[in-house]
């Protein structure tokens, strides 16, 4: 058995670590800072475990190189930051349509444009959500330190693999560059997803073929099945079918395939919201800051929850209703100008007062200020 | 242990970002505490400003940054001219004494501690190791991670093949701050 390791690693290097035990065998990138060091930990890394890593001409190249080496039957990944995601976004509707598992990092950086290249931002939430044409439904999680850079990562890729969607990993500039200890299971008591391969045999097989839970079996190229992929809209066959009807199976059962699982999507972490007068809603590098802002008012006497998203795509809209019906507000804090409030507030439907605290980015929260909304909607 | 808080600042090529490291490693792999380290660098790498910001405490850390550091080292003037106004009083300066000189910047009630550290690294064999000098004074004048911790810390942080050259820089820093604040067998301080 191998022993348990403990590491003093950044984020950077713990999430590329996380993507090779969770299996990836294949990285296609462009180096963005401050995502840099995930991308040269697999560039060093990959090829002594029989992996490859291609650094492509642009994050174009890099969006879709994953994606021919996914229906190669490889676990797949690129890393990037917002101005690269940007110019990644044509092809993440193409693995949503197209059903590929594939894993993007988005190290956030302030932005828009080149914005802050070294300096931390989280506002690419709602890119992630909506940022391709079309409509779909992506998953997308956010650690808070190294040790969740790994073992998230693990989960990204397994639900990657579950669900056939691109999975986004929302790190940020701190989290990424923040060194900490992480701890290194056993290899075997890491829970691995394997892709869902189809049992049919060539001739009988149908690439969007689902069962009951909507999600179809993948094969893959060179294992004598003559399949058609195309980013067009498709029949069960993966052929064309350009037409209302094809259209609106399709673009439902892709929707419906997380919708479904919507119970089994939400990852959050939840602190005192037993009897709590006032909750938080935080996500990433900002819920270390929450969590510090929570504490100094509980020190004043005040009843303050915490929910930590740890999944932030499907929203986990029903626990926020929930928690909405027994306090008097919500605080939602995070590195952009108010992005995921929104879903909040849909959630909440008016019930209390959302208070958002925006920060443009570039560094985090003070506690304080987070401290000065918690005793705002307390009043 | 409350959270302390310390910042490691210096030039780019000076190893600040490797001192902080070990500094971390000892105490979140070695001492088994928590540690969080933040670096920070500017546009250009070798000689331009950069720092370290280390957090070390009982509990997980929350908020990442340092802001009031408890502890600053110094390597440089700038460094010492940047971070110096931000130490909390009666905080601790350890400073490169033969590149940093004292000023009316330094807060009130701060006790500051300098060493030589390029010297003593030079006389070592090289002048790289002024970092793990400084590792090694840290733990000397403020014991705030175990030396046993550290010296692991570092061995198990530097390249392959120069370890007992890093040992050896260690052990000197060490001795030089257990010395400086009446711990050391170079006698107590007040006696001096």
């Amino acid at each position: 058995m191998v022993e348990k390791k403990e590491v003093f690693v950044q984020g950077n290097i713990a999430c590329a670590e996380g993507a090779l035990y969770a299996g990836c065998s294949f990285f296609a990138g462009y180096p963005i800072t401050p995502s840099t060091e995930v991308a040269e930990h697999m560039s060093e890394e990959l090829p002594k475990r029989g992996g490859a890593f291609i650094q492509m001409e642009d994050e174009i190249a890099s969006s879709i190189a994953i994606q021919g080496a996914a229906w190669a039957g490889k676990k797949v990944m690129t890393v990037t930051s917002g101005p690269g995601l940007s110019l990644m976004m044509e092809h993440v509707g193409l693995a949503a349509f197209t059903e590929t598992p594939c894993v993007f990092v988005d190290v956030q950086r302030g932005g828009p444009s080149t914005g802050l290249p070294t300096l931390p931002g989280q506002a690419d939430m709602m890119q992630v959500k909506w940022g391709s044409h079309g409509d779909y439904e992506p998953i997308a999680l956010a650690p808070n330190s190294p040790q969740e850079c790994f073992d998230l990562m693990i989960k990204a890729f397994n639900l990657a693999e579950i669900y056939r969607v691109p999975v986004f990993f929302m790190m940020d500039e701190v989290v990424g560059h923040m060194t900490e200890r992480v701890q290194i299971p056993p290899a075997e008591e890491i829970q691995v997803v394997e892709r869902r391969w189809s049992s049919k045999p060539p001739g009988q097989y149908r690439p969007y073929e689902v069962g009951e839970d909507l999600v179809p079996d993948m094969v893959k190229a060179g294992d004598g099945y003559r399949i058609h992929i195309t980013g067009l809209t498709h029949d069960e066959r993966g052929y064309p079918a350009m037409n209302p009807t094809a259209h609106d199976r399709l673009v439902r059962r892709i929707h419906e395939k997380i919708r479904r699982h919507a119970d089994a999507l939400v990852d959050i972490r939840e602190d005192g919201i037993e009897g709590a007068e006032v909750a938080v809603v935080s996500f990433g590098i900002t819920s270390r800051v929450a969590a510090a802002a929570v504490e100094l008012a509980r020190q004043r006497g005040l009843k303050v929850g915490h929910l930590r998203l740890i999944i932030t795509w499907p929203f986990p809209g029903r626990r926020i209703a929930e928690v909405a019906r027994h306090v008097k507000g919500i605080v939602v804090p995070e590195l952009n100008m108010g992005q995921v409030v929104l879903e909040v507030e849909r959630a909440v439907a008016g019930r209390v007062p959302v208070h958002s605290v925006p920060h443009a980015g570039g560094t985090v929260h003070e506690p304080e200020v987070i401290l000065e909304k918690i005793l705002e909607a307390a009043r | 242990m409350p959270k302390t808080e310390i910042r490691v600042g210096g030039l780019g090529g000076q190893g600040v970002i490797l001192c902080g490291h070990i500094i971390g490693k000892a105490a979140a792999i070695y001492d088994n505490k928590h540690a969080t380290l933040i670096q920070s660098f500017g546009p250009e790498a070798r000689g331009s400003a950069c720092s370290a910001q280390v957090s070390l405490a009982d509990e997980p850390i929350g908020y990442p940054y340092v802001k009031r550091p408890d502890v600053l080292i110094v390597m440089s003037p700038d460094a010492y001219s940047q971070f110096a106004p931000t130490l909390k009083p009666g905080g601790i300066l350890l400073y490169e004494s033969e590149l940093v000189s004292l000023d009316e910047k330094l807060p009130e009630g701060v006790t500051a501690y300098g060493i030589p550290a390029t010297r003593l690294a030079e006389e070592l064999g090289r002048r790289l190791v002024l970092n793990i000098v400084m590792v090694g004074f840290f733990v000397g004048t403020t014991a705030l991670v175990s030396a046993e911790a550290a010296e692991r810390a570092v061995v198990h942080s530097v390249p392959k093949g120069t370890e007992q050259l890093n040992q050896r820089a260690f052990r000197k820093g060490l001795e030089f701050g257990l010395n400086l604040t009446g711990q050391g067998n170079g006698g107590p301080r007040h006696d001096a």
